[in-house]
């Protein structure tokens, strides 16, 4: 067979997983709920239909209706341009910090799973006892004191969601170092680090990208939670925990002002939950074929 | 054993967050409009001015005899403040776990049975909307509805203005004020516990849950129930005794692990609900930037969790002989 870029087996692993995902009706339903938030994020700058800062203090707090349809805010702001702006704030928060947890804690596991012994030990006992916090509660306290602002808050829960990578690779890297194709590299003179770069971390590649997934949803949940209690986004920041935490006092008689952000809120993580699901019975090899 | 090592991790990292990463914690002490001389003054009296390690060992010892520091915001110690807010937490806990295990436990058990059934995908929907909720919002969206709408519950608080609190036996009302033998005071604190405690429960009952369907699925499938229904016995009998005994190990981990979570959850939902507890004064401190009260929380909530998983530990042995230590 002649070599062609279609019979990669890369290629080919990457067409099964498109068309798996394509028959899983759920997987396509969160897939759809992602691009549609994305597009908005993308797009706020030309579809808002207002400037999610300016004020205009002779329309506050006015009912959703046909000129606002999420209504408007205490300063007179178009509720739906800031939530629209809010996905851009939100989706951006939950990409940088699985980015950061995600990169460093792979390569924190795979180097504890792989070496094993001293090292595996003291990596992990300090992984457990970052998990000796629920995670709000040691965010909330990073962010405190570093200061309220929306960096520390990143910072905060990027720090929080490591040792969730670490444990996970560090499972698959013990399976990994087992495998006759390390032996293999090992015998042909690579070198530790080389093996860990290139052959320990690809194969956990998959875990990864599941637990990526779903660790999305729970960032923008604890991202928001830390708005909401004034330590993530400062207003006017069209946040949506922000949002919310402003819309709280004014709940009783304009109850469209903290429910919209929050319904984003939900949609968006329901999005990142389902498709992490269905991605993980997807990218299981034991399930696929 | 664990347990020796990660404690003391905890307050070296609880440590660091409160001594070395703000910039000057003398200066958080005294606020941001303190002179430079009352800002020196602060940094000697609590002894900021000393290397690291040794404020360190300070910062344990003061640990040891139950000292937390003094909150900024009040003056008072923080180990009096969380000793007055505990019961308010512990009791909002305690019902949301009731909550999670009398709801999510027989949910996951009719899921498992009527396995991609009607009843199933209902429980699979429940339980995504669970996960994904953010319990500051489920909290607001509980008050609309059931306090601004429908009238039916009360907003805030754990009783109504009209009843002076019971006397102080246990701290938890629900059942202080039947030791007072006051049904109506009672009936009262327990319908204003029933939101809060729903909304914090909310996402550990779609954990547990999804915990125990999958947990009965895999029991269910294994050889000894089918052996059971070859032997004739009721399938509810196989349902309940046999295979939900098996399946509640991860049951109970995943409590174990979710009351350390509901401690964190009541951040959230004791600010909405105007709940009197620890989470409230710590969001209250966060305002303030009150940072001894902060960290006091932070080791006192880990400590609970740390202890809460090792009972746990030891919990698998009861339910499983074959597990020991």
């Amino acid at each position: 067979m002649k070599f062609s870029f279609k019979n990669h087996p890369k290629w080919r692993e990457l067409q099964l997983t498109g068309r798996l995902l394509r028959q899983n009706p759920t997987a396509m339903a969160g897939l759809i709920i992602l691009l549609v938030m994305g597009a908005m994020a993308l797009s706020a700058g030309w579809l808002a239909p207002y400037d999610p800062i300016r004020l205009s203090l002779g329309e506050r707090l006015q009912p959703p209706g046909a000129a606002h349809w999420f209504g408007t805010d205490e300063m007179g702001r178009d509720i739906l341009s800031r939530v629209m702006y809010g996905a851009r704030i939100s989706l951006r928060i939950g990409f940088i910090v699985v980015f950061i947890s995600g990169g460093l804690g792979s390569v924190i596991g795979a180097v504890a799973g792989y070496y094993g012994g001293r090292v595996d030990n003291i990596i992990m006992r300090v992984m457990d006892v970052i998990l000796s916090f629920p995670s709000l509660v040691l965010a909330m306290a990073l962010a405190a004191a570093m200061g309220p602002s929306l960096n520390n808050a990143i910072f905060a829960v990027a720090f929080v969601m490591i040792p969730k990578f670490a444990r996970l690779v560090r499972g698959e890297a013990l399976a990994v170092k087992e495998m006759p194709f390390i032996a293999a590299a090992r015998v042909s003179g690579a070198r530790n680090r080389w093996i860990i770069g290139h052959h320990i971390l690809p194969n956990c590649l998959n875990s990864v990208i599941v637990l990526g997934t779903l660790t999305l949803g729970d960032t923008i949940l604890i991202a928001a939670s830390l708005s909401f209690i004034g330590l993530g986004a400062q207003p006017p920041t069209p946040e949506w925990g922000a949002m919310i935490s402003v819309g709280r006092k004014f709940l009783m008689d304009q109850w469209w002002y903290a429910t919209f952000p929050g319904l984003f809120i939900l949609t968006t993580v329901i999005g990142f939950n389902i498709l992490g699901d269905a991605l993980r019975d997807i990218l299981d090899p034991r399930i696929r074929r | 054993m664990y347990m020796i090592p990660v404690l003391f991790g905890v307050t070296v990292l609880v440590f660091i967050i409160s001594h070395a990463i703000p910039g000057d914690p003398a200066k958080m002490i005294a606020g941001p409009k303190a002179s430079r001389q009352a800002v020196e003054n602060i940094r000697k009296a609590h002894g900021l001015d000393k290397p690291l390690p040794v404020q360190y060992v300070r910062f344990v010892s003061g640990l040891m005899k139950g000292d937390l520091g003094t909150s900024i915001r009040n003056h008072r110690p923080v180990t009096h403040d969380l000793n007055d807010f505990f019961p308010a937490t512990l009791e909002l806990t305690l019902a949301s776990i009731a909550i999670c295990l009398g709801v999510g436990i027989p949910l996951g058990i009719i899921s498992a049975v009527k396995r991609n059934r009607l009843p199933d995908h209902f429980t699979r929907v429940f339980s995504v909307f669970g996960v994904s909720m953010p319990v500051f919002w489920l909290g607001l969206m509980l008050l609309l509805l059931f306090y601004r709408n429908l009238g039916w519950l009360p907003g805030s608080g754990r009783l109504d203005i009209d009843f002076s609190p019971p006397v102080h036996a246990t701290g938890l009302y629900l059942i202080d004020t039947l030791l007072e033998g006051r049904p109506d005071k009672f009936f009262n604190a327990a319908s204003h516990i029933i939101l809060p405690a729903f909304c914090l429960s909310y996402v550990y009952l779609a954990i547990v849950t999804r915990i125990v369907r999958s947990s009965m699925i895999e029991v269910m499938g294994q050889d000894f129930i089918t052996t059971a229904r070859a032997n004739g016995i009721a399938e509810a009998i196989i349902v309940l005794k046999h295979a939900f005994k098996n399946s509640l190990i991860p049951t109970v981990t995943i409590t174990g692990l979710s009351f350390g979570e509901l401690l964190g959850g009541a951040i959230l939902t004791e600010t909405i609900f105007g709940w009197p507890g620890m989470g409230k004064y710590v969001v209250d401190s966060v305002n303030y930037l009150d940072f001894p009260a902060i960290m006091g929380f932070t080791l006192t909530v880990s400590l609970v969790y740390v202890s809460i998983n090792l009972f746990v530990d030891v919990l698998y042995a009861f339910l499983n002989p074959r597990i020991k230590y």
